[in-house]
């Protein structure tokens, strides 16, 4: 009985993990998708998001949730930023360059945020919430509030790409890079769409990351593992994977501590990576890998 | 004024040249087919006419215009489509998006256009929510030329359009081609079905090494006892 409420309780731990994974991870899944690179700096993209939007509510005093948009601004900003001032003139060079330099790019972003936030750790809101008790199972407001976000973030995303010229235009180029430049769509322009989209889903994982514990200057750095476990799982170079990619990991890492040191956590979502890399590379969904 | 007219063209994907002196005029409302042997580079004309290559030498011009070396988005906006031999459809999206996608570079509403697509290919209507990479060879064959007809093309470059398909489906295929034709557009193909392709054409021409062999109507092409011996199998 005791092991089923532990399983109950770990398991809505695991969905709110799993809900901010698959932010992370759509976005890594789709930069793959049409930029054909593992983009490293993402995690750091999520703490670049999570650290605007504390400096949105810090200066305007703005309730908790507006560091959701305002995080998202910023981060969209800062890809773009990146995209233009270096991804963008190694373009057409081999995959490996721009992952190298998305690595280089990973420590420039936390070095920012360590210069102009310094190590010190933040939170939203101060002080412990109250959970909602359902017998003897416990929920944090904040993780219904977590889920709720990522769910609108999601379906907003789903309309974007199924209903819109550029998002469909973005599946176009993700399916077939040779066909979308000869059917006349401007890959220049999809890439910055790209751009804008995968910050914006970065600064929801990192503000909803700081919304679940702490910001610190490493919080997602600390998280990228997990976040291209999920990409992987899901096939990377498909969005909609990554959900079911998400929530598998963060499932896992969760369930996990029923049995392994919390610290293992990263290592579980390792193991399932290397474990879906050796026996189908493709991911669930078929991905482009 | 020719559609378009390929003079003498050097070119290739960075070694040594593939095409060695290929030229090619399509005149409106024409069907012009390239055949030849595996290889020939009769692929690597379309591409280096759409854009996909460097052309060395030579000249490309659409309708008394240089367009030698123009860019793939360029061509789009001029009016000309080309369907690739391989890979010519987006597997995950439906097909009426791939359509959607044809049109890209257009602004207006696309309705009217994928009626028209509609008329040419009625399957398609039926169909036009499924996945396109769910599809058969023929089905996939038709979402791809729809899809180069989105922009009401006056030129459509098609690159082998019969491959792999079976024979009934090859016959439906051209005579979809002879529709289009009828529309007023001018169609430029790469055939391997050399014998039925030149039957329908109204002018072929044999490439061989990346250089002109023959030139000569459809009908004295199939007549021509050496093009019938070297490239049409007897
Ligand atoms: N992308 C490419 N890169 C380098 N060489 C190529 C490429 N595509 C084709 N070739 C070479 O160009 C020559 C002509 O190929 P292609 O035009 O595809 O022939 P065809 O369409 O007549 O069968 C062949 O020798 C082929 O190996
Ligand atoms: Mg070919």
């Amino acid at each position: 009985m005791d092991l089923l409420i532990d399983l109950i309780q770990l398991s809505i731990y695991g969905i709110v993990l799993g809900s901010i994974l698959t932010l992370g991870a759509i976005g890594v899944s789709m930069i793959f998708g049409i930029l054909r690179f593992a983009h490293f700096a993402h995690g750091d993209l999520m703490t670049i998001g999570a650290y605007v939007g504390l400096s949105f509510l810090v200066f305007t005093g703005a309730p908790v949730w507006w560091a959701l948009p305002a995080g998202m601004v910023g981060a969209a900003l800062t890809a773009l930023l990146v995209d233009q001032a270096v991804y963008k003139h190694i373009r057409r060079t081999q995959p490996v360059i721009l992952l190298i330099s998305s690595f280089g790019m990973a420590l420039v972003l936390r070095s920012v945020v360590q210069l102009v936030w310094g190590p010190n750790v933040y939170s939203y809101t101060g002080g412990i919430q109250r959970p909602w008790w359902f017998g003897d199972i416990a929920i944090v407001p904040n993780h219904v509030w977590i889920l709720l976000a990522a769910v609108l973030i999601v379906a907003a995303l789903h309309l974007f790409l199924t209903r819109t010229r550029m998002g469909k235009a973005m599946r176009a180029m993700s399916d077939n890079m040779d066909l979308a430049l000869v059917t006349g769509i401007p890959a220049e322009r999809v890439i910055l769409i790209t751009w804008i989209l995968g910050g914006m889903l970065a600064a929801g994982a990192g503000v909803l990351l700081g919304m679940d514990s702490r910001l610190t200057p490493t919080m997602g750095w600390n998280i990228l593992l997990p976040v291209f476990a999920a990409a992987i799982l899901g096939g990377i170079g498909r969005p909609y994977g990554a959900i079911a990619g998400g929530m598998i990991i963060g499932l896992a890492m969760e369930i996990s501590t029923l049995y392994l040191e919390p610290s293992y956590k990263p290592a579980v979502a390792f193991v399932i990576m290397v474990a879906v890399l050796i026996v189908r590379p493709q991911g669930i969904f078929k991905g482009t890998l | 004024m020719s559609l378009l007219l390929v003079a003498d063209i050097y070119g290739g994907y960075g070694g040594a040249d593939i095409l060695k002196g290929a030229s090619v005029r399509v005149e409106r409302d024409e069907i012009v087919v390239i055949v030849g042997p595996n290889g020939a580079g009769k692929s690597t004309v379309m591409k280096a006419v759409f854009g996909l290559l460097r052309i060395r030498k030579g000249q490309v011009r659409y309708k008394d215009e240089d367009i030698t070396n123009a860019r793939p988005e360029q061509m789009v906006k001029r009016g000309v489509a080309y369907v690739p031999q391989e890979k010519n459809v987006f597997p995950s999206l439906t097909v009426q998006e791939n359509l959607e996608m044809g049109a890209f570079l257009l602004s207006g509403d696309l309705r009217p256009r994928l009626e028209k697509v509609y008329a040419v290919f009625p399957k398609l209507r039926d169909r036009r929510r499924q996945q396109a990479g769910l599809m058969s060879g023929g089905e996939r064959q038709m979402v791809a030329m729809g899809r180069a007809l989105m922009i009401d093309p006056e030129l459509l470059m098609l690159d082998e359009p019969t491959a792999g398909l079976s024979p009934l489906l090859i016959d439906e295929t051209f005579g979809r081609i002879r529709e289009i034709q009828a529309l007023g557009i001018g169609v430029l193909m790469v055939e391997q079905n050399a014998k039925q392709a030149l039957a329908i054409a109204d002018r072929g021409y044999v490439l061989a090494t990346g250089a002109n062999r023959h030139e000569d109507t459809g009908p004295n092409l199939l007549a021509n006892r050496e093009v019938a011996e070297m490239f049409l199998g007897g």
